[in-house]
C-alpha cells in the first residue's frame, strides 16, 4: 500500500475513537461478495476486507463455473467442439467459434470462400453489438438506475432475432464449420439486418441520453477505478478496457489479418481517462462503430458458395497453430495442437476475462464499497469466460 | 473528493424526457400464454424423425456431443428385387430415443444424417412436469414431423443447390 | 359540524381515526399499483401485472398483502426481540401521525392544529428512530451499517425540507394547514384572483427543494443507498420477512402518500378548488381534488425514481449540506421579498 493510504488510515482511526459508540469501530471486516450475488455477473466470489466503508484488500475467487473445456476438447471432434465453445462467452457466442475454426482451417490450408468470410464477420459484429447492448443497459443497473437494462434488452432482441433467423439459435448459433458456414442466409435477411442496425443506432442514442449524459452517473463513474496504461498492459487487460486507458490497440486492425477486417473501413475508439466512465463511453462508441461496419458489409457482400471443398470426414493434419482475435470482451486466443485425428490433441484457450479480472486486487484497494460494484460492472467480464 | 451534481442539469432533464417518451410509446411485451411470437423457420426447437428414411447407420448417435440419442435396431430379410436375385437385408429401428434433458440443440445429428431422416422443427412448447418425460421415443419424434416447415428460399447471391 | 345524528366528539374522533387507518394502506396500494407497478413498467417498455384480478392486474398488491400475512414469522436468534417487533410499527405510526393533520376538506381533518406544518415535519422524523431500531435489533452488521447510513441521510435532509416549508409559511402567514389552504384559495397573484394563489408559482424553488428532500426522506433513488445496495443486501430491512416487511412496505408508500399530500397542500392548494367556497360541495369534492393533486406530485417523485442512478453516500451528504441548504436560505429571502413587496 502506498504511504498516502497509510496516513489516511491513521486519521480514520482517530475519528473512529472519537465516536461515542466505540463498538462501531468494527476494525477489519471480511465481506464475502459471495458466489451468488446480483452484482458480480455470475458466480464470482470476491473476498473483501473492509475498514468501515473502504476496501483494504480484495481477492477474487474463481472456479465456481469451471466446466473443463480444455479436457472436453481432447475427446471430441471439431464439429462437436464448435458446439461446446459457443458456451464459453455466452453473450457473444459466435465470436468464440471464429478463432478456433480459423485455426483449424489454417492447419488444413483451406480458405473459406469470400461470401462465407463476409457473413462470418457480419455475425461476429452482430454478436459484439448484442453483448455491448446488454452492457450499456446493465451498467446503469450497477449504479442504481432501474430503466436502462430494460432498454438494453429490448433493443437487443432485434439483433438476437437476426442471429436466430440466420443460424437457428439465438444464443448458441453453432454456425461455423471448417471451410465456411453451415447454411446461407434466408431470404430477406439483408434488409432486416439494415433495419435492425437502424434500431441499434437509435438505441445507442437513447442510452447515451439516459445514462452517459446523466450527471449522477458521471459523478458515480468518473475517476473511479482508473487503470493506468502500463499497469493494464502488465496485467494483461485487453479489449475495450485497455482502449479506455488510451492504448490504441485493436487486433482487428493491428493483429494478424483474419476475416474481412483488412478490407473494412472502421475507427478504433480510445479514451485517455481510464476510469469507469471511459470504459462505458468506449463501448458505446464501439457499438455504434459495429453497427456501421455491418451496414458497410451488407452493401459489399459478394455472391458465391458458402463452403469450401472439404472431405466428408475431416482429419486435420498434424501441426500447431495460435490464433488470437478481438472478441467483444477482449483478446481471445486458441492454441490448437493437432496430431492428424478427427479431433484436436490439445486446445488451450486464452480467455479475455480471466486476465481482466486479475487486475481486481490491485484496482480495488482503497475504494468505497459502492465503487466496487461500479468497477466490477465497468470491467465487464463473463464468468463462463473466466472459468471455462 | 465527492463531486457535486451541477446546478444546471440538462443531462438530468434529458433522461427524464427519455423515460417519459418511452412511457407514452407503448410496450413491447408479448403476453405469452395469450399471445405468441412465431420463431423463425430455422429456429432449433425440436428434432423430428422420419422413420422410413432411417437405416440405423448410428452416425447421429456417434456424433452427438452429449450422447443423448439411443438407437437399437435389427436386421430383416426382404425378398429380392428381381427374380433369382439375392435376398436383401434391411435394418429397421427398434428404438430411437432422444433425451431432450441432455440435448444441446446443436444440430450435428440433423446435419450428419446421410439419409435425411432427421429434421429441425421450431416447436418449443414441450416442457414436462417430470424429467423422465423429456425422453421422446420413436412415435413422438414421428409426430413432430408434422411441424417441420418447408425450407425457406435463400438470400440473394447464394448459390442454389446448397443443402 | 352539523350532523343529522347527535354524537359526542369521542365518536367522531374514533370514526376519523379509523378512516385514517384505512386510508394509509389504501393510499399505499393506490400509489404502489399506479406508479411502482404500472408507470414503472410503461417507462421500461413493458406492461406490468396484467393477470391478477383480470383487468390489468389490479389485484396484484392485494394478493401480495395476503401472501405476506400468511408467511412464517422469522426472527434472527441473536436479535433483540421486542425492539425487532416494534420497529416497523414505529415507522407506520409516524406515517399515521402525519396523516392526522392533512386536510381533505374544510371539515375533513382529524385535528386542525395551529402549528400543523411544524407538527407534521417533527412527527415524520420519528421514522428515523424506527429505522435505527430495525437496524440495531437485527443483530446483523450489514443491517446496522445500512441503518446508520439511513439515519445520517434522513437527518441531513430534514433541514432542506424545513427550509422549503418556511418559505410557504412566510407567504401564508400561518402554520396551520387549513390556514395555508385557505390562503391559497383566497389569495391573488399580483392582484389577479382567477385561480387564487397556489404557492407553487411564487415558491417554485421551494417546491423543487421540497420534492428533492422528500425523495431523500423516503430513501428513493437517487437517494436510496441505504436500501438498494447497502453492503449489497437490503439494508436495514434485510432480516424482516412476512407481516413485518409488509409494515415497512406500507410505511414506505404510506409516507410517500403523506409527503405528496403535504406537497399538494403546501404548494398546490390542497383540497381547494378556486371559487368553490360552499362547504357542502367542498367536503365532497375536496378529497377527490386532493387525490388528484397527490397523484400529480407522486408522479413527479416516481418519475425521478425510475430514471436516475443513485448517489453514493458521501455525494448525497454533500448535496444536502453544501447545495440544498444554501438554496433553501435564498428561497426564504425570496419568499420574504414577495410577501413584503406584493
Amino acid at each position: 500500500m502506498s504511504a498516502d493510504f497509510a496516513v489516511d488510515r491513521q486519521a480514520w482511526r482517530h475519528l473512529a475513537d472519537a465516536q461515542v459508540n466505540i463498538e462501531l469501530d468494527t476494525g477489519d471486516m471480511i465481506l464475502n461478495l459471495g458466489p451468488q450475488h446480483p452484482a458480480t455477473h455470475g458466480t464470482l466470489r470476491l473476498v473483501v476486507r473492509l475498514d468501515g466503508e473502504r476496501v483494504i484488500s480484495a481477492d477474487p475467487v474463481i472456479g465456481y463455473m469451471h466446466r473443463g473445456y480444455e479436457k472436453l476438447t481432447e475427446f471430441r471432434t471439431y464439429p462437436q467442439i464448435t458446439t461446446l465453445i459457443n458456451r464459453i462467452d455466452w453473450l457473444s457466442s459466435f465470436a468464440n467459434e471464429v478463432p478456433f475454426l480459423h485455426g483449424a482451417e489454417m492447419l488444413m490450408d483451406i480458405e473459406a470462400p469470400p461470401r462465407a468470410l463476409y457473413i462470418r464477420t457480419i455475425l461476429t459484429e452482430l454478436s459484439r453489438i448484442a453483448t455491448f447492448m446488454l452492457f450499456l443497459g446493465e451498467m446503469g443497473l450497477q449504479v442504481g438506475a432501474l430503466t436502462p437494462p430494460f432498454y438494453g434488452f429490448r433493443d437487443r432482441e432485434h439483433v438476437l432475432n437476426l442471429i436466430e433467423a440466420a443460424t437457428g439459435g439465438r444464443f448458441h448459433p453453432n454456425f461455423n464449420r471448417i471451410g465456411g458456414l453451415k447454411d446461407d442466409l434466408p431470404w430477406g435477411w439483408i434488409n432486416e439486418c439494415r433495419n435492425g442496425m437502424k434500431v441499434v443506432l437509435d438505441a445507442c442514442d437513447t442510452l447515451e441520453e439516459l445514462v452517459a449524459e446523466n450527471e449522477i452517473f458521471e459523478a458515480r463513474t468518473r475517476s473511479i477505478g482508473i487503470i493506468p496504461r502500463e499497469v493494464g498492459a502488465e496485467y494483461g487487460v485487453s479489449g475495450s478496457n485497455l482502449r479506455a486507458s488510451g492504448v490504441d490497440w485493436d487486433l482487428r486492425r493491428d493483429g494478424k489479418p483474419y476475416l474481412v477486417y483488412p478490407e473494412l473501413d472502421f475507427k478504433v475508439w480510445t479514451h485517455p481517462d481510464g476510469d469507469s466512465y471511459a470504459r462505458y463511453w468506449v463501448r458505446l462508441q464501439e457499438t455504434r462503430e459495429a453497427a456501421r461496419m455491418v451496414i458497410q458489409m451488407l452493401d459489399r457482400i459478394p455472391s458465391g458458395p458458402i463452403m469450401a471443398k472439404v472431405p466428408r470426414i475431416i482429419k486435420v493434419p498434424e501441426g500447431e497453430v495460435f490464433v488470437e482475435t478481438e472478441n467483444p470482451l477482449g483478446q481471445m486466443a486458441y492454441y490448437v495442437i493437432s496430431k492428424g485425428a478427427t479431433g484436436p490433441f490439445r486446445v488451450k484457450i486464452r480467455s479475455a476475462s480471466f486476465s481482466n479480472v486479475s487486475i481486481l486486487p490491485w484496482l480495488l484497494r482503497g475504494v468505497y464499497v459502492p465503487d466496487v460494484i461500479t468497477i466490477l460492472g465497468s470491467l465487464y467480464f463473463i464468468l463462463g469466460d473466466i472459468d471455462r | 473528493m465527492p463531486k457535486l451534481p451541477k446546478p444546471k442539469a440538462p443531462g438530468l432533464i434529458g433522461g427524464l424526457g427519455v423515460t417519459f417518451k418511452t412511457m407514452l410509446k407503448g410496450s413491447v411485451t408479448v403476453q405469452y400464454p395469450h399471445e405468441r411470437e412465431d420463431p423463425p423457420t430455422r429456429a432449433r426447437g425440436v428434432i423430428a424423425l422420419k422413420e422410413e428414411n432411417c437405416t440405423v447407420c448410428m452416425l447421429c448417435a456417434r456424433q452427438c456431443p452429449d450422447w443423448c440419442i439411443y438407437i437399437e435396431g435389427h436386421k430383416e430379410k426382404r425378398p429380392p428385387r428381381r427374380e433369382g436375385g439375392r435376398e436383401r437385408t434391411v435394418s429397421l429401428l427398434d428404438r430411437f430415443d432422444i433425451d431432450y434433458a441432455l440435448c444441446m440443440y446443436c444440430g450435428i445429428c440433423v446435419e450428419v444424417c446421410p439419409f435425411d431422416a432427421l429434421f429441425w422443427s421450431p416447436e418449443y412448447e414441450y416442457s414436462e412436469a417430470k424429467i423422465a418425460d423429456l425422453l421422446h421415443d420413436k412415435e413422438k419424434l414421428g409426430e413432430w414431423m408434422e411441424t417441420v416447415p418447408e425450407p425457406e428460399p435463400l438470400e440473394v447471391g447464394a448459390e442454389s443447390g446448397k443443402k | 359540524m352539523e350532523l343529522a345524528v347527535d354524537v359526542g366528539w369521542g365518536t367522531i374522533l374514533a370514526i376519523k381515526t379509523i378512516v385514517v387507518l384505512a386510508i394509509i394502506p389504501l393510499g399505499a396500494i393506490i400509489l404502489g399499483y399506479t406508479f411502482l407497478l404500472k408507470m414503472m413498467a410503461h417507462m421500461q417498455s413493458r406492461l406490468g401485472p396484467m393477470d391478477p384480478g383480470g383487468f390489468h392486474g389490479w389485484f396484484q398488491l392485494f394478493g401480495d398483502g395476503i401472501k405476506f400475512i400468511q408467511k412464517e414469522d422469522v426472527m434472527p436468534a441473536e436479535s433483540d426481540r421486542r425492539i425487532f417487533a416494534i420497529a416497523p410499527a414505529v415507522v407506520v405510526i409516524s406515517t399515521f401521525l402525519v396523516f392526522l393533520v392533512i386536510p381533505a376538506g374544510p371539515d375533513l381533518v382529524v385535528s386542525n392544529l395551529d402549528v400543523g406544518v411544524f407538527y407534521a415535519l417533527a412527527v415524520s422524523s420519528l421514522a428515523v428512530v424506527g429505522v435505527l431500531m430495525a437496524g440495531w435489533a437485527s443483530a446483523n452488521k450489514f443491517a446496522l451499517l445500512g441503518a446508520l447510513r439511513a439515519g445520517a441521510q434522513l437527518i441531513a435532509y430534514e433541514l432542506p425540507l424545513l427550509l422549503a416549508v418556511v418559505g410557504v409559511v412566510v407567504m401564508a402567514g400561518t402554520m396551520s394547514l387549513q390556514g395555508i389552504v385557505e390562503a391559497q384559495q383566497n389569495g391573488a397573484i399580483f392582484g389577479w384572483d382567477g385561480i387564487g394563489n397556489p404557492f407553487i408559482f411564487g415558491q417554485i424553488i421551494g417546491f423543487a427543494l421540497f420534492l428533492v428532500a422528500a425523495q431523500a426522506e423516503l430513501t428513493q433513488t437517487p437517494f436510496d443507498m441505504p436500501v438498494a445496495e447497502s453492503e449489497l443486501v437490503a439494508g436495514y430491512m434485510v432480516e424482516y420477512t412476512g407481516f413485518r416487511f409488509l409494515f415497512f412496505f406500507i410505511g414506505e408508500f404510506g409516507t410517500a402518500f403523506a409527503f405528496a399530500a403535504l406537497a399538494a397542500t403546501l404548494f398546490l392548494g390542497g383540497w381547494a378548488i378556486p371559487h368553490v367556497t360552499d362547504p357542502g360541495w367542498s367536503n365532497v369534492l375536496g378529497p377527490i381534488v386532493l387525490l388528484t393533486k397527490v397523484m400529480l406530485v407522486a408522479f413527479l417523485m416516481f418519475w425521478v425514481r425510475f430514471t436516475y442512478p443513485r448517489l453514493r453516500e458521501d455525494q448525497l451528504q454533500a448535496v444536502a449540506w453544501k447545495f440544498l441548504i444554501p438554496i433553501g436560505l435564498v428561497n426564504i429571502l425570496i419568499a420574504g421579498a414577495l410577501k413584503v413587496a406584493f
